[in-house]
């Protein structure tokens, strides 16, 4: 802080302001830079698995492909459909992309690296995150295209009915940490057994259910039925093009990213080492996020799309009673002397 | 004026601004839309006021799942403003002898002397790290745990009931079970058959010879 003492005097009584901006812009690119790099990930990943190679004709080993796909999507024309509510078509694509950064305020890097430490974080990240689907909704409804419309009324009983399983897997967790703050969540997790201490031991079905969950909360594969190409074309997005396609695009993979991130902190120890002895660090989190990311490419290239109802009955009739149970099991077991964490 | 002064002035207008809008807007989607901003708007007007929780989970479950579930219903109905306008004016009059009653009826109660808002003194600010989750909970799960666990079994009952009434099972859909699915056997389906196998024919004389 004493270097950034004469900068502070400059800027005088804005300074907090500046310092909090300063701080987003290092979360924000950061962030863009992966979700760039994470389509490329995609694209390459889903190559080798289906035994192609994927891009490699853009750069070195196709390495500058997604700024070649960026500076494409930005040079295109963005068309608003007749009959659209153009308000509405264009404020879809804001709303989108707006939970999937603002949640990123409180996830803690290190310990005390984070945006704001706020008390009740787990819950501003479930409230915030469910302000998603109406990115969904909107764009579905303001484009006045039947597909459209379909894929948005999909996504949004999809996404209700996934926040309600998620939701349940989360009480566990709050019942192992006794805390809402995710600091304070990865902290308790740090126990003498290593990777053995984190919550996914004790919280194995809900450490599943979640992880199911967050594909189906950002409507990837298999559970992309907004989407469908083969059935509603493209889903909500059909009408759009240009850049306010790639704020789609931009939302669906930052939120991937998130998700990979929550999944780390809440039940893979965050940035704890898993083995002990071996310091803790920054290094540790990225590594499990990345190793989240790429089950969810896994998934995409391994398992066909599920069938609408199928998806109803799996998060409604099998989901929510095995985190119920597990949440009395857990409650219980918590009360004997039997509890080793 | 102070930062908070200031915020709290500006969501004031937005909210009302929202609700306004939310009665006078001809499409039932823009209205349902604006009443999600009131939504968020009156979330921060509680944040201000220190409550966190409430706050959140505001947004959580009036923003992030009924207003989405009524958006949903909204958006399927085939709306034909014209006839909604239908008959507005001869409404007019009985709406607002009711919309007197109602302002009468606020005006007695909040201008009496139950509601002295002017007589309450101001909420002392929360210490740093005062954790608005703790309270609650302490309220409802200690304090007050029997009237709440009251209200859960009531609430359930009465959505017990509300999914009794409309739960209607159509006899004709054809649906598997995806249990009895995942249990079938390759036995189920398919019977091998031992058989001898067969001497080949004596070579026919009909194909054209090489």
């Amino acid at each position: 802080m004493e270097l950034l003492a004469p900068v502070e005097a400059f800027f005088g009584p804005a300074w907090p302001l500046v310092w909090s901006l300063a701080k987003i812009v290092a979360i924000v690119l950061p962030l863009m830079v992966s979700v760039a790099y994470l389509t490329f990930a995609e694209r390459k990943v889903i190559g080798y698995m289906q035994v192609r190679l994927g891009p490699n004709r853009v750069g070195p080993k196709g390495l500058l492909q997604p700024i070649a796909d960026a500076l494409k999507l930005m040079t295109k024309e963005i068309i608003v459909p007749t009959g659209a509510n153009p308000f509405l078509f264009v404020l879809a694509p804001v709303l989108s992309i707006m939970p999937a950064l603002a949640a990123w305020a409180v996830i803690p890097f290190e310990p005390d690296v984070v945006l704001a430490d706020v008390n009740a974080g787990l819950l501003y990240v479930m409230a915030i995150t469910s302000m998603g689907v109406y990115g969904v909704i909107i764009a579905g409804w303001a484009s006045n295209s039947k597909y459209a419309f379909l894929g948005s009324l999909r996504s949004a009983a999809q996404i209700v009915s996934y926040e309600i399983a998620m939701g349940f897997a989360l009480v566990g967790v709050l019942m192992m940490s006794h805390s809402l703050n995710l600091s304070e969540i990865v902290r308790r997790q740090d126990g003498s057994l290593g990777l053995l201490s984190w919550n996914w031991v004790p919280l194995f079905p809900m450490f599943l259910v979640y992880l199911i969950s967050g594909v189906a909360e950002t409507n990837r594969a298999p559970f992309d039925v907004a989407e469908g190409e083969s059935e509603i074309v493209a889903g909500f997005h059909v009408e759009y093009s240009g850049m306010a396609f790639a704020v789609f695009f931009l939302a669906e993979y930052a939120n991937m990213i998130l998700v990979s991130s929550l999944t780390a902190i809440m039940f893979l120890g965050g940035w704890l080492s898993p083995i002990p002895g071996l310091p803790s660090s920054f290094l540790w989190l990225l590594l499990k996020v990345a190793a989240v990311l790429f089950c969810f490419l896994w998934f995409r290239a391994t398992f066909p799309r599920y069938r609408y109802d199928q998806i109803m009955r799996l998060g409604w009739k099998v989901f929510i009673p095995v985190t119920l149970v597990w949440l009395l099991v857990i409650g219980g077991w918590m009360q004997t002397p039997l509890w080793p964490w | 004026m102070s930062i908070a002064d200031a915020v709290f002035y500006g969501f004031a207008a937005i909210l009302l601004f929202a609700g306004l809008r939310v009665i006078t807007a001809r499409n039932p989607v823009h209205a349902a839309l604006y009443l999600v901003l009131a939504f968020v708007t009156a979330a921060g007007l509680w944040m201000l006021l220190e409550a966190e929780f409430l706050a959140i989970a505001l947004v959580l479950v009036y923003v992030g799942a009924v207003m989405v579930l009524f958006l949903f219903v909204v958006m399927m109905l085939d709306i034909n403003l014209d006839r909604m306008r239908e008959g507005y004016w001869d409404w007019l009059v009985p709406a607002l002898v009711v919309a007197g009653i109602m302002v009468v009826e606020m005006a007695v109660i909040l201008a009496g002397r139950y509601f002295r808002v002017e007589g309450l003194a101001p909420p002392a600010p929360k210490p740093d790290g005062f954790s608005n989750t703790d309270a609650l909970g302490r309220l409802l799960y200690v304090d007050y745990v029997y009237p709440f666990e009251l209200a859960s079994v009531l609430l359930l009952v009465a959505i017990v009931a509300a999914i009794a009434l409309t739960l209607r099972a159509r006899k004709d859909s054809r649906y598997v079970d995806p249990a009895v699915q995942v249990a079938v056997r390759r036995a189920d389906r398919v019977r091998l058959v031992a058989m001898v196998s067969e001497k080949p024919a004596a070579p026919a004389a009909e194909g054209p010879t090489s």
